[in-house]
């Protein structure tokens, strides 16, 4: 059987387990939680009886155990549940949201891993140079601050000074794409300032580390320029390592989100998964970070995939 | 001398190389003029420029290398600070490089044929379709099997020899006025070098090429060159037609270089081999992994003060024949005995005193000393570990095993071992195994990584020691000079199965296996002839 295909089913099946063992411990961790699901929901109205009543009614009452083995049970039925908090099915609750963080990480990886790849190609081509430095220093610079500040700045600076996109990202499953974009652009670009030096400065690296290997000597022998050297019989070989940073940078726009949609009220799965907790959702909790877990599993399996299947020594064994 | 016709033309040639010690002079004025179809050998030891030399003569220096001066001119083009885009239209088209490894100097991650067309196709000369035609005939003229496939596999697929002949055929893809060869041949077994030479030569003859042939090896460079250089220290010692050369050298260094070829050991009384062996292997197989069977049944001895060489090409099981006697890879079944004692398979369950009369020396002298660590140190720690000596009397002991191997103590005692030349390490190496005051040395290729004057002082300091001492050897070599040199008895091996033994004088006079005559017989001769007969008698054998 081909070994690719015995990799890829290896590798689902740990991501499964990996999968069940965060259920585990996000579902205990948010019973160890200080406060109470009913009393977060009643509110100002909690009196001891409703609350009673209400923790019945959502069978808080049941042990903690019990209560994790239906919900398994539900879920490889199909059934993910519904919110304790509404009372709608999580799986139509998340589902708009979820379509919402999808769309902005896209649009965060349109920009910033074409962008990524070729600062990383430029810089490693005109190694020590003063443009190489430059980037070095800005993208530096970007990753080391937080991005609530950087989302603030790139606020005031395009919102209120320049007025020219809107502070907010009210977006609205109605809206046309148009609009979507323009309200999607401020927080796609704070998440593109973070991400970017990783991938770049990983480019780089790995080009710039197989520069002195005698192949690449060799190519120069063979007539190739600079350009071609780098494109052509360098960046094959660096693919590995430089596909596993995107998957890595790709996974954290998914999963790291949260705070960039606090700061815009992007209406997506990390703003959901806040206040989840702080109501103790935990139905909503736990399908939202199983789907981030989900991410992870997947954006590193198909970097390991390219990663073999770009390199002829593992691909093609004798 | 100086031909106006002349397709390279090099005048006062300086290149110098800038380090953490200053600037060296690795080119200190070089003149040279190779005519049309020319094939000029250059030869050298390590560290004379050869290298430089040739890359030079593309253009091309290293990085933390400049040119200080002179002229490097081809077919009218001055090279030296040519601008880039002159450089690149020269090369693959008009000069080719071939270099000493193939398999580090192809991309893995192209196919031979992509790599073999690059160039050809990229410059307008033929189409893909028209150069990988040509791919497959040019292969077929350097003899390597499958012609039609052999292209479509990717580098890690196909053997050394046979990726060394890839390589040429790449280089001569377009066909230029000029290819550089530097040291093709070296990384590879006798028996296969016979093939790549005479395919080498062939082509370039068929195609009127000029070469420039960088080797060390004084019977390489015999076969295939019209006229020889010897360089040292970056400078041209002498210049002359191959015979001329060959038969009448005028310099001293050069003539220091051909001695080295015809040493032979001194006479001395064998050892008498009546006795009970040192060291008993009988009946070992071994392999790495649960289907592969590196060693199949073999065995032997080895007498007290005796060598045994054990021959082979890469991949013959001699180097895990080796790990097995020193418990690294234990034994599928057979025995290995000391002093009639069975030793344990595995080096973990091996006494300490067992462990310290079975030492290795390893064939890169570089990887096998912790580079962080100073001689001293490295010497020291045999010494601790097995005699148990402390602060002055474990000094005094480093001192004397210094001594011993002829490095000064007051010198080297606290270098680093990067502070140290290649056969000055390989010393340290042979410190480091007798420190342990061993009976049996296994010497895994010892001098095959160094030049050949140098190897030869390796050599004779290890028969010094083995006098000394009384000990004895495994060495495990491909070189048959080396054997010559220093071997006893011999084993030769192949494909993990011995294929004939016995006394040296016994193997290499009268060989009686058809295995061990062709290796014999692979051993290029200073005979500028030597290739063509050895070809037509393979031929004819094939």
């Amino acid at each position: 059987m081909n070994p690719i295909l015995i990799l890829i089913a290896k590798r689902l099946g740990l991501g499964l387990l990996t999968l069940w063992f965060v259920s585990f411990g996000v579902f205990f961790a948010i019973e160890a939680l200080p406060g109470d699901t009913a009393e977060a929901i009643l509110g100002q109205s909690a009196t001891p009886e409703t609350v009673a009543a209400l923790r019945k009614e959502l069978h808080l009452n049941q042990p903690a155990l019990l209560r994790y083995w239906n919900w398994q049970i539900a879920v490889l039925t199909g059934d993910f549940g519904t919110s304790l908090s509404n009372g709608r099915p999580v799986s139509e609750l998340i589902g708009t949201r979820l379509g919402n963080t999808m769309f902005l990480a896209g649009m965060a990886a349109l920009i910033s891993v074409p962008l990524a790849l070729c600062l990383g190609l430029l810089a490693a081509l005109w190694r020590n140079s003063l443009f190489d430095r430059l980037i070095n220093a800005v993208t530096l610079t970007s990753i080391s601050m937080p991005e609530f500040f950087i989302g603030y700045v790139l606020i005031f600076a395009f919102a209120i000074r320049a007025g020219i996109l809107p502070p907010m990202s009210a977006i609205s499953p109605t809206m046309g794409l148009p609009d979507r974009i323009v309200f999607t652009i401020l927080p796609a670009l704070t998440l593109t300032l973070v991400v970017v030096a990783h991938m770049m400065r990983m480019t780089r690296a790995s080009l710039v580390n197989l520069l002195s290997l005698p192949y690449v000597e060799m190519a120069r022998l063979k007539g190739a320029r600079e350009m071609r050297v780098i494109l052509f019989h360098v960046l094959p070989n660096a693919l590995g390592p430089i596909v596993t940073v995107i998957a890595l940078n790709l996974a954290y726009l998914i999963t790291g989100v949260v705070v960039v949609e606090v700061v815009f009220v992007y209406p997506g799965l990390g703003q959901l998964l806040v206040d989840s907790v702080s109501s103790r959702d935990l139905p909503v909790v736990q399908v939202s970070c199983m789907i981030f877990a989900s991410a992870y599993i997947l954006l590193n399996l198909t970097a390991d995939v390219i990663a073999i299947v770009s390199d002829p020594r593992q691909l093609h064994r004798t | 001398m100086s031909d106006p016709t002349a397709l390279l033309k090099l005048r006062d040639l300086r290149l110098d190389g800038q380090g953490a010690s200053g600037t060296t002079h690795i080119l200190r004025g070089i003149d040279l003029d190779l005519a049309k179809g020319e094939v000029l050998g250059v030869i050298g030891e390590s560290g004379a420029g050869k290298s430089s030399l040739g890359l030079a003569a593309m253009g091309f220096c290293r990085n933390g290398c400049r040119f200080a001066g002179g002229s490097a001119n081809f077919d009218g083009n001055e090279l030296i600070g040519a601008r880039p885009a002159v450089l690149s239209g020269l090369r693959s088209t008009r000069i080719a490089y071939v270099a000493q490894s193939a398999a580090a100097s192809f991309n893995p991650a192209w196919r031979l044929i992509d790599q073999y067309c690059e160039f050809p196709v990229l410059r307008g000369l033929m189409d893909r379709k028209a150069a990988e035609k040509d791919a497959i005939e040019i292969y077929e003229q350097l003899r390597l099997p499958n012609p039609k496939e052999i292209g479509f596999r990717y580098p890690h697929q196909v053997s050394g020899g046979q990726l060394q002949r890839a390589m040429t055929a790449m280089a001569m893809s377009c066909r230029p006025d000029l290819i550089i060869f530097d040291e093709p041949t070296t990384a590879l077994d006798v028996t296969t070098q016979i093939e790549v030479l005479s395919a080498i030569r062939s082509a370039v003859n068929e195609l009127g090429t000029a070469a420039l042939y960088i080797t060390h090896d004084l019977a390489v460079v015999a076969q295939m060159a019209d006229r020889i250089m010897v360089m040292r220290h970056g400078e041209v010692v002498e210049e002359a037609a191959t015979r001329t050369m060959l038969d009448a050298p005028r310099e001293a260094y050069t003539k220091s270089l051909w001695a080295v070829r015809n040493i032979r050991p001194p006479a001395k009384p064998l050892p008498p081999t009546d006795t009970a062996p040192l060291m008993q292997i009988s009946n070992v197989t071994a392999g790495y992994g649960s289907n592969d069977t590196a060693l199949q049944d073999i065995g032997f001895d080895v007498h007290a003060g005796r060598t045994r060489a054990v021959v082979g090409e890469s991949g013959s099981g001699k180097s895990t024949a080796a790990r097995v006697i020193a418990g690294l890879l234990p034994p599928r079944s057979g025995e290995v005995r000391l002093d009639g004692q069975l030793l344990p398979p595995d080096y973990r369950k091996r006494s300490r005193d067992q462990l310290r009369k079975v030492q290795l020396i390893y064939q890169m002298a570089d990887t096998a000393l912790n580079p962080r660590q100073r001689i001293g140190d490295i010497i020291a720690r045999p010494v601790s570990f097995y005699a148990g000596l402390r602060g002055r009397a474990l000094r005094e002991r480093v001192r004397e095993i210094l001594s011993d191997i002829e490095l000064d103590p007051d010198t080297y005692m606290d270098r680093s071992p990067a502070e140290l030349s290649g056969g000055q390490k390989q010393r340290v190496g042979i410190g480091r195994a007798l420190a342990a005051e061993p009976q049996f040395i296994i010497c895994d290729e010892v001098t095959s990584a160094l030049d050949q004057i140098v190897a030869e002082n390796i050599l004779t300091l290890l028969q010094r020691v083995q006098r000394d001492y009384g000990l004895s050897y495994m060495f495990i070599t491909h070189d048959l000079s080396t054997v010559r040199a220093i071997a006893d008895d011999v084993t030769v091996m192949q494909r993990g199965k011995i294929v004939e033994q016995g006394t040296a004088t016994h193997i290499l006079e009268c060989p009686q296996h058809e295995y061990t005559r062709k290796l014999l017989a692979s051993v290029p001769e200073m005979d500028p002839d030597w290739l063509s007969k050895q070809v037509s008698g393979v031929d004819s054998i094939v």
